[in-house]
């Protein structure tokens, strides 16, 4: 018995040690936002918790003052929106195609899917950036969109789950005289709902946080997202760090309060590739 | 008539997956191709282009920068794989331990990190391993007496904050990993174990991590790909794609710099190729030794 508390208590303070080094760069950027940017810049970013220079400052100016955060935000949200939505929809129906029906080129096709997997997205940059070019597509939510709107691992996830689906279902409702499209719309998708949930909010972290190609195609101030947004206070001639972490430490919110409230969601969306080996 | 046709059987699976087509060609193989072709070009934005051969791949190789990025970009690959997996599941197996207390919070907390975007990391890092006195790596080396560390200014150290900032942000992420690939792993194997008398430590080699096999080759196919394909994160420690004597470029920065900053579009595909080759030969190599091919159905 004695043994075991003596284990419970090496692993609780192992554990609490990590989590004390995990949350450190939390508290501090929590604290900075509160320190005037100048402070910032001559002591650098550090644990201080000197109530004698800090102030809401920051936090009034993110509010009042004026500059182009919010506009940021609003695009982040409605294009996180937007790329979800479609992503999801695209997916979930090219994922029923592949689970439910034996054609031909079927394994080929998955393949591709698979490939897609393993490709760096990063080595498309350039071709992808003058077919932008050629067509005429710069600056615009579609260059952003479209090129992920049939996933790959939305795809392979979505499979997964529809392979559970009994396939007397999709019988049953060629009995009942409904058509393929019909059973896909009214019998599966309303079954497909929970893995909904999961690759929502994969999808919807990954659409939040993209950082590269967003940054390549949009070129214009009221077009920008939140990453690009902030990382523009960043300049070579000196950065903007009243607003850049006041800014960085509000846009974690959002994210932090779907997670606290989808915890289960979240972990089965970025684990889910991991399951099936 | 029509609808008859797309409404049969035969013809509604090809509906249905037509749009992963329309986007695998549009926006992977016409991508791939023409960056393949481009690296035989030298090739500039609105312009004509030249057929220029192999040119772009032997400048390549006798060009001291990118063999410097390709360097930069394997050692930030193998330090994130040394770090990256066993000490992930270590901590996934601790954690899924009967004796441990606040499993749920602990879990959660581990996984803030990779709530954040690179951006805003990047940035809290950069100012981390700032060259002040009084930035936070430094004001704690000075608890020690270690003078101030200019971190971003020399090899090993830029390379210690680039890498902990990957540990920082995926460590939570890759032991959530070996946590579900641990739920798979039936009770019964453990307790049979120990009515065999097998201590803890066997029954961790002799059960868990033969049957961690499956998270684990996933674990490393995508941090392979994430290391040599790392970017944003040189980007936002040195503040831009340059930092000094290029101790922070990558090869992805290194395509960017010449593709995007410099125009020369076929020289940058030819980095391209290259990078999507090393991928490739060490992936699958990985995946051929640890006899993931003999397993596919």
């Amino acid at each position: 018995m004695r043994r075991e508390t003596l284990i419970k208590v090496i692993l609780l303070i192992l554990f609490s040690a990590l989590c004390f080094l995990i949350l450190v760069p939390f508290y501090a950027v929590t604290i900075a936002s509160f320190k005037p940017g100048e402070d910032l810049i001559r002591y650098g970013l550090n644990l201080k918790f000197d109530l004698s220079v800090m102030n809401l400052d920051n936090f009034t100016y993110l509010f009042t003052g004026n500059h182009s955060y919010f506009m940021w935000f609003f695009n982040s949200l409605l294009l996180t929106v937007v790329q979800v939505t479609l992503t999801l929809l695209v997916s979930a129906t090219v994922a029923y195609g592949f689970a439910a029906y034996d054609f031909i080129g079927k394994n080929f096709l998955f393949i591709c899917v698979l490939l897609i997997m393993m490709v760096p997205f990063e080595i498309l940059l350039l071709p992808l950036y003058s077919l932008t070019y050629n067509l005429g597509l710069m600056n615009s939510y579609s260059a952003i969109v479209l090129p992920g709107i049939a996933s790959a691992a939305t795809i392979f996830f979505f499979r997964q789950y529809l392979r559970g689906i009994p396939k007397e279902m999709i019988a049953a409702g060629r009995v009942d005289g409904a058509t393929e499209y019909g059973i896909y719309v009214r019998l599966i998708l309303p079954v497909m709902k929970p893995s909904f949930a999961a690759m929502a909010i994969l999808n919807g972290m990954n659409s939040w946080n993209n950082f590269l190609w967003p940054f390549m195609v949009l070129s214009d101030d009221s077009k920008y997202t939140l990453p690009i947004g902030l990382k523009t206070l960043l300049t070579p001639y000196g950065n903007n760090y009243d607003l850049l972490i006041v800014g960085s430490f509000f846009s974690i919110i959002p994210i932090f309060i779907l997670f606290m409230g989808f915890q289960k969601y979240f972990i089965d969306g970025m684990t889910a590739g991991a399951v099936k080996g | 008539m029509i609808k008859k046709f797309l409404y049969s059987q035969k013809v509604a699976p090809y509906v249905f997956v037509l749009p992963f087509i329309l986007v695998f060609l549009v926006f992977w193989v016409l991508p791939l191709g023409s960056s393949f072709g481009m690296s035989f070009q030298k090739i500039q934005l609105g312009q004509e282009a030249d057929w220029i051969g192999l040119a772009n791949y032997e400048k390549l190789m006798g060009d001291g920068i990118f063999l410097k990025a390709v360097m930069n970009s394997a050692i930030y690959m193998l330090l994130t794989l040394l770090i990256l997996i066993p000490f992930p599941m270590l901590f996934a197996v601790l954690i899924n331990n009967k004796f441990m207390w606040g499993r749920e919070f602990f879990k959660s907390s581990f996984f803030f990190p990779a709530l954040t975007s690179v951006v805003v990391a990047g940035t809290i890092f950069r100012l981390m391993f700032g060259e002040m006195e009084g930035s936070l790596i430094n004001s704690i080396l000075g608890w020690f007496g270690v003078d101030p560390v200019k971190f971003l200014k020399g090899q090993v150290t830029g390379f210690i904050a680039l890498v902990a900032l990957a540990t920082w942000r995926w460590t939570g992420v890759n032991m959530l990993y070996f946590l579900s690939g641990l739920k798979n792993i039936p009770d019964d194997y453990y307790e049979a174990a120990s009515i065999d008398g097998a201590s803890a430590f066997q029954k961790f080699t002799k059960i868990t991590m033969p049957l961690l096999k499956p998270t684990t080759i996933y674990v490393l196919t995508i941090s392979i790909y994430a290391g040599l394909a790392m970017f944003i994160e040189s980007m936002m420690l040195w503040n831009g794609n340059n930092s000094p004597k290029n101790i922070g470029l990558t090869i992805v920065g290194y395509l960017y710099r010449q593709g995007i900053e410099k125009n020369n579009l076929g020289y940058a595909a030819a980095v391209g190729i290259v990078l999507l080759a090393i991928t490739m030969i060490i992936n699958l190599t990985q995946l051929k030794l640890s006899g993931m091919f003999k397993k596919e159905d």
